[in-house]
């Protein structure tokens, strides 16, 4: 029962961790960018939840009415600002120019809300759990599941179902046939880093909600985003989720082994994985 | 005579330090069909990346309703009524038949054009339009290149080798598809390898050689001597 218990724990975590990922697949699917930045936009939307709850005194849920547009508008204006310059055949120079912002987050927050750990009260909700079946589950790993599901529906129906995934697909087949049929890439780069910030608000939140968090944090959750993409296999976004849950899984189990193996554990399934198979799980089959 | 729709003045291309183009002059009149020939590597397509907003060209160069666009982007040159039919298809892998033909009716020009029109067009296309583009055949892939730059109902359509490496009987079922295409009033300019296709489908022709005009003139007024020393600079 507790093996089972550490898998089911684990596969919870999973759904955190593929928010997490979910912005990053993303990026990396539509412009190839590796946005080193990330988890440290993770931790500025934890941030920026927590000024909101307090600024409003809202329940850190209702904060995400705040920080989702508002991560939306900074990825928007990050893209267009910034990054769309460092974008050409070479990947050296978005690596640098991410890696540069991500200094320059993490001492700004530092500057602002100092180095104490901090966190989001949710109340009763970071407490809650249920039985089920003997184990027990709580309520906020399950709804941050339910939500990491939601998240990536959601993006596989924009990605798939709609003109604006449609335009991200194109843009990302080729570049100037998609500027050909009217698309301005670097507004269509633009919409995918917002959209790819809007997740990144809600798993920042949820992180917030979960545990404390203080400026540098950032590096692990990009290291735990990045594994899971991996994991699952670039450009699928469901693979992006299985790939958190096989993270999450190996990290509880390693956990259950000696508490001090947890992300060692992640590690070394990650780098299993990838020497078995280096596209990862379910890489998208390649035209 | 009828103003031209187009017209490049002095047109200049570089990749990088290699020059493609030196001073090209050429101008397409409303509605007519124009044919480019040339030998491979003679600038051809760089020609028409130009006029599409591919290179940096100087403002000035390139004049389209009497508007320079030398210096605007791929995006806003199709949103003035320009489209091309690029070298070898260059259909989204990405996209199915029918979101390759919906991307290129994003830019939603005024005129009879629409996913009908194209599946009336290209029957076939309607069949398959689920299907992935990267699954169908050559002359079929080309069928949607063409659909996709006609679902913009541009008012100019430059077409690059829409023959290449398809087969003879395909080549002339998509000729005769031109008419109809350019029956309408939309001007197009025709990029071909092969001399008879472009000559028997175009009023004017332009010969280019080494990134230069070597030989303009009606279609029917040029001797074939005239196009083969022009072609391949022949004395
Ligand atoms: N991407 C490129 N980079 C460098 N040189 C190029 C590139 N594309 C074409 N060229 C060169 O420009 C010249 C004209 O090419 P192109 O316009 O493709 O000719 P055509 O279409 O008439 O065969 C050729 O010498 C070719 O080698
Ligand atoms: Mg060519």
């Amino acid at each position: 029962m507790d093996w089972l218990n550490a898998i089911v724990q684990g596969t919870l975590l999973g759904g955190l961790y593929a928010l997490f990922a979910a912005g990053l697949s993303l990026i990396f699917g539509v412009m190839r960018l590796v946005n080193i930045a990330h988890g440290d936009l993770i931790v500025l939307a934890a941030y920026l939840g927590l000024t909101t709850t307090v600024a409003l005194g809202v329940h850190p849920l209702l904060a995400l009415i705040v920080v989702v547009p508002a991560m939306a508008a900074i990825g928007y204006a990050l893209q267009r600002g910034i990054l769309n310059q460092t974008l050409g055949d070479d990947l050296l120079p978005p690596l640098l120019v991410t890696f540069g912002i991500s200094v320059i987050l993490q001492n700004a927050l530092l500057e602002v809300y100092t180095a104490d750990p901090q966190k989001m009260n949710a109340g009763a909700l970071e407490t809650a759990s249920f039985d089920l079946g003997g184990l027990t589950l709580g309520w906020l790993p399950v709804l941050t599941m339910l939500v990491a599901i939601a998240v990536i529906a959601g993006l596989q129906w924009v990605f798939y179902r709609t003109p604006l995934g449609r335009a991200f697909r194109a843009t990302s087949d080729n570049q100037d046939i998609a500027q050909l049929m009217g698309l301005n890439k670097a507004h269509v780069f633009g919409l995918a880093m917002a959209l790819a910030l809007a997740v990144t608000a809600i798993a920042g939140l949820f992180l917030g909600i979960r545990t404390s968090f203080d400026p540098s944090i950032g590096g692990g959750r990009l290291i735990f985003g990045f594994e899971a993409v991996i994991i699952g296999g670039l450009g699928n976004l469901w693979g992006t989720l299985a790939g958190g849950v096989i993270l999450g899984v190996a990290q509880t189990i390693g956990a259950k082994i000696d508490p001090g193996w947890q992300l060692l554990a992640g590690h070394i399934v990650f780098l299993l994985i990838l020497a078995v198979r280096p596209n990862g799980l379910f890489p998208r089959v390649a035209a | 005579m009828p103003e031209p729709i187009l017209n490049t003045r002095g047109l200049t291309a570089f990749y990088k330090d290699f020059q493609a183009l030196y001073g090209v002059d050429l101008s397409v009149d409303q509605g007519e069909v124009l044919a480019i020939i040339g030998a491979n590597g003679a600038g051809k397509s760089t020609l028409l990346r130009s006029i599409a907003g591919l290179m940096r060209n100087g403002a000035d160069q390139i004049a389209f309703k009497g508007q320079p666009i030398g210096a605007l982007r791929a995006d806003q040159v199709a949103a003035l009524g320009i489209a091309l039919v690029p070298e070898g298809r260059q259909l989204f892998p990405s996209l199915s038949v029918e979101e390759n033909l919906l991307i290129g009716g994003r830019i939603k020009r005024p005129g009879p054009w629409s996913l009908e029109a194209v599946y009336k067009l290209f029957p076939i296309l309607k069949e398959r339009r689920n299907q992935a583009s990267t699954s169908l055949s050559g002359g079929q892939q080309q069928m949607v290149a063409i659909g996709r730059a006609l679902m913009s109902n541009p008012d100019l359509i430059l077409f690059d080798e829409i023959s290449l490496g398809l087969a003879p009987i395909i080549i002339k079922d998509i000729y005769d598809a031109l008419p109809g295409i350019v029956g309408g009033g939309m001007s197009a300019v025709i990029v071909e390898q092969d001399i008879s296709k472009a000559l028997s489908v175009s009023s004017r022709v332009y010969c280019l050689q080494e990134g230069r005009v070597s030989l303009e003139g009606a279609t029917g007024e040029i001797s074939r001597e005239a196009i083969s020393r022009a072609y391949f600079g022949v004395e």
